[in-house]
């Protein structure tokens, strides 16, 4: 069922496994929490300016696209369970199944991406709403709306930047996988990486009412 | 002796081990990443050191001797940047922290050897980046990169600056990272929490800080960036923007990140105050608790430095407060200390002398500290030669003679070999005597009213100011001496033996220099830290 | 070693909740709450995010330090944006002077030349 490739799996800092497979989770988790901050940053200057320009805010908000905003939120919710299958599959040492639902997860990924580039991004940028390329938006609380946009692109751009990161790490798993590098004593990679996919997935589960849904859509 | 010197060079260690290039360069051993680390931030010191000579030098005429303000601008700030980021930050952590801390708890390594390696390549390409952008052409805007002024009005090197910083920032976020889950997870069998050496309370405080702390830098910087590249207003206020809210952002890290430089140098005084009095730490669960603390509050008072921004009244007596409370933890320390003092056996070797400046340069530094923490007090010497006078007594005085401290300390563990320390001592007393000169001074020139940062000062400052420039030669010396020694000791010095201070501690029970796998089984710890000797009444 | 394993059902019946509780903000978007939709739609944000959390990160199963560590990121994240927020909302409790913020805006103009890719 899985490789026992018990002597090699055990690293030579550590005393056993369990002492190895505790230590990549904590570190993991650890590392989430540098993430946490370093998106808190961002929230940070949202939150200011926010409250400082409300109205700029909500209008900036109404541009953007609710309908796709939702969507791909359910796209993004679809491939953290596809990552958290792919766990429970290396954890049980299920080859096939981990690496299909690894794909599934790099196909979802690309899809959120791609929906985002293609039907909000490239749009935005055409209608004249990227600060900095070309923002041409000259109606009411036109510099408000100019730093709303900025923060909805920074933030999604950081978002986005996060996910491509984690795809091609994700691409580089799936091979590993399909060559049964991983198995049920060994598969701290897929669980730290799983743990990392999500926390993408938290920050848009609040990015997605905290920039679509200002001021609400009545 | 010349036998027993030969089966030291003859047995195998962790510098002999391997040899060539690649085997440096490629290691995941953290003591050869330790001396990788040591290496390279003595050349960062001597680039930084190398500013601070220029800047006491252009500084002994009210007209400026060598430089045009525009020049002296960079060079303050490749002075501040290079220091903070390049020297300070790292000191410690990442030669002494990465050498010690497995063998402290009795492990054969970190938790994630390859990622403690890839900090120091991490480390390295932000400081190369960092010193083209300081060095060819220059930055001028201080290593605060205040905003408008780094967004929009100076064309220098901001953005290869910040992008150097940036990069550097992963380093210390994955030093502190790997640190406190090998601290939590590999101790061995019987080293509970509370038997660990005070050094690896400070470690494990400093990394929680490096590791909640650098990415808020780490994003300020490329908001900055971004605002460099496209004006779009996030910190101009022209636009809408608040730069202010850019010191929020940035002083969140910078002011933890000053315990980041400091906290482990007091882990390092605990140490050699226990080794030198022969005692244990008085009060050893107050001062491991006052690390985390000082951790903690740190993150609740980076508005002390932002009291005449324009930041609002309120928010600055709340900072005000906190900044107060977070003295308290220091002060727990230095009483301790004192009291682990008393009726120790002490002697005087070269480490216990820096650890002794310490003690009393760092109260001073920090006694100043709650002068500039009083609303009050800091509008008349904001942005004056007190505050460079306070934080140069706790980063000098404090945080640097803590690193020198170390290096004596842990020389003989880490080389194998002993330096004269007849030498020693008397680099450390010109050491002590050079600081104050220079700086204490500043203290004065702050009071009476001088601006930092300027190239010029009116001619009734010169007196002082020339004093602080002879201090600085006098320290120059002290710092030129040790190079001197410890170079010569790796050649010349006597064989140093597994313990030749009669320390406490599991670093001391290996061979020095170690073997590569630290100890030849894990050791199980059945005693306490600091076990020296005599039964003591119930210490906390 | 391979731990506690989840049953598919769970992680199923967790993305259905992710799934319905998004509809549900969004379609909570569409009425009129006045400043309580923000109020909405952060808890229900916390709601998702702690599902996530606890069932597909397994945080429910985790050692009590993989808790802490995370339950400290965010404490953290609340005193960045809290402090920070002490100035901002009380720069308004000092009186000041009508028309200070345009006077004091004696800025010159930025320069034009800036090399902006340094």
């Amino acid at each position: 069922m899985s490789d026992s490739h018990a002597p090699s799996a055990l690293a030579h800092q550590f005393e056993d496994l369990q002492q190895q497979q505790e230590s990549a989770s904590l570190g993991m988790w650890v590392f989430l929490a540098t993430e946490v901050m370093f998106f808190g940053g961002l929230f940070a200057g949202y939150t200011i300016y926010r409250n400082l320009y409300l109205p700029g805010f909500e209008a900036g908000s109404h541009m953007l696209n609710v309908t796709i905003g939702a969507l791909n939120t359910a796209v993004l919710i679809g491939s953290s369970l596809t990552m958290a299958m792919a766990v429970r599959a290396a954890q049980m040492g299920k080859r096939s199944a981990l690496v299909t639902f690894l794909v599934m997860t790099i196909i979802l990924g690309l899809a959120f991406v791609l929906i985002k580039l293609n039907f909000e991004w490239r749009h935005d940028y055409v209608e004249g709403l990227a600060p900095g390329l070309n923002f041409t938006f000259s109606g009411a609380h036109a510099k408000s709306v100019e730093l709303f946009f900025f923060f909805y692109f920074a933030m999604t751009g950081v978002h986005a930047l996060h996910m491509v990161v984690g795809m091609g790490i994700l691409a580089v798993l799936v091979v590993q996988a399909w060559r049964g590098q991983y198995g049920a004593d060994r598969f701290n990679m897929i669980e730290g990486f799983g743990l990392y996919w999500h926390f993408v997935d938290i920050i848009w589960i609040f990015l997605f009412p905290l920039l679509y849904l200002i001021g609400g859509r009545y | 002796m010349t036998t027993a010197a030969a089966d030291t060079e003859n047995r195998v260690n962790y510098l002999n081990a391997d040899y060539g290039i690649k085997s440096w360069l490629l290691t995941t051993d953290h003591k050869r990443i330790a001396i990788l680390y040591l290496l390279s931030i003595t050349m960062f010191f001597l680039l930084g050191g190398i500013a601070a000579v220029l800047i006491r030098i252009h500084l002994l005429e009210p007209n400026g001797a060598i430089f045009e303000p525009g020049s002296y601008n960079k060079l303050f700030s490749m002075h501040g940047i290079i220091m903070i980021f390049f020297f300070l930050i790292p000191s410690i952590p990442a030669v002494f922290g990465n050498f010690l801390v497995p063998m402290m708890i009795g492990a054969r390594d970190l938790a994630f050897p390859k990622i403690n390696l890839l900090s120091w390549y991490i480390y390295m390409v932000g400081g190369v980046l960092t010193l083209y952008a300081v060095i060819w052409g220059g930055v001028d805007t201080g290593w605060t990169f205040y905003t408008p002024l780094s967004t929009s009005y100076v064309n220098t090197n901001v953005l290869s600056a910040a992008l150097g910083v940036f990069i550097s920032g992963f380093s210390s976020i994955l030093t502190g990272l790997n640190f406190v889950v090998t601290i939590h997870k590999m101790r061995a069998p019987g080293m509970t929490w509370f038997r660990m050496p005070l050094f690896l309370w400070a470690m494990y405080a400093t990394s929680l800080i490096q590791i909640l702390g650098t990415p808020v830098v780490a994003v300020t910087l490329v908001l900055v960036a971004l605002e460099r590249v496209f004006h779009i207003g996030i910190f101009d206020p022209a636009v809408g923007g608040d730069p202010i809210l850019f010191q929020h952002l940035f002083w969140f890290y910078s002011h933890p990140a000053v315990y980041i430089m400091i906290l482990p140098s007091m882990g390092v005084v605990s140490e050699l105050i226990a080794c030198f009095s022969k005692k244990r730490i008085f009060g050893y669960s107050f001062v491991a608790f006052s690390s985390v603390a000082i951790a903690v509050v740190s993150f609740v008072v980076w508005g002390h430095h932002m009291f005449v921004s324009g930041q609002s009244v309120y928010a600055g007596i709340v900072f005000s407060a906190l900044s107060f409370v977070v003295a308290i933890p220091s002060a727990v320390k230095v009483f301790n200390w004192t009291a682990t003092l008393y009726k120790g056996s002490i002697s005087y070797q070269a480490p216990m002398l820096y650890a002794l400046g310490f003690i009393g340069l760092f109260t001073m530094g920090g006694l100043t500290g709650l002068f500039l923490a009083t609303l009050a007090v800091d509008t008349h010497v904001h942005d004056t030669y007190f505050v460079v006078g306070h934080f140069h007594y706790i980063m000098v005085g404090g945080a640097m003679m803590g690193y020198l401290g170390a290096l004596h300390f842990w020389w003989p563990k880490i080389t194998g070999r002993l330096y004269p320390d007849g030498w020693a001592r008397l680099a450390a007393a010109i050491i002590f005597v050079g600081f104050n000169l220079t700086f204490f001074p500043q203290y004065m020139l702050g009071f009476l009213g001088m601006p930092r940062r300027y190239a010029i000062y009116p001619p009734e400052f010169q007196t002082l100011n020339v004093m602080s420039s002879a201090g600085a030669s006098v320290l120059a010396v002290g710092y030129f001496i040790p190079l001197v020694y410890l170079l010569w000791s790796l050649k010349y010095g006597p064989v140093a033996g597994p313990n030749p201070w009669g320390a406490k501690g599991l670093e001391w029970e290996t061979a020095s220099p170690p073997p590569t796998e630290n100890f030849a089984q894990i050791p199980v710890v059945t005693e306490e830290a600091y076990a020296y000797g005599a039964k003591e009444d119930h210490v906390v | 070693m391979s731990g506690h394993v989840i049953p598919k059902s769970t992680y199923f019946l967790i993305f259905g909740s992710l799934l319905a509780l998004t509809a549900l903000t969004t379609g909570m978007a569409f009425v009129d709450l006045g400043p309580w939709n923000t109020v909405v739609a952060l808890v229900i944000a916390c709601f998702k995010a702690s599902l996530v959390l606890l069932f597909f990160m397994h945080l429910r199963w985790s050692t009590p330090l993989n808790r802490v560590v995370w339950l400290s990121a965010l404490l953290w994240l609340v005193i960045l944006i809290g402090l920070t927020s002490i100035d901002f909302l009380s720069r308004s409790w000092t009186p000041m002077s009508e028309g200070w913020e345009t006077s004091a805006l004696h800025l010159p103009a930025p320069p034009t030349d800036l090399l902006h890719w340094r």
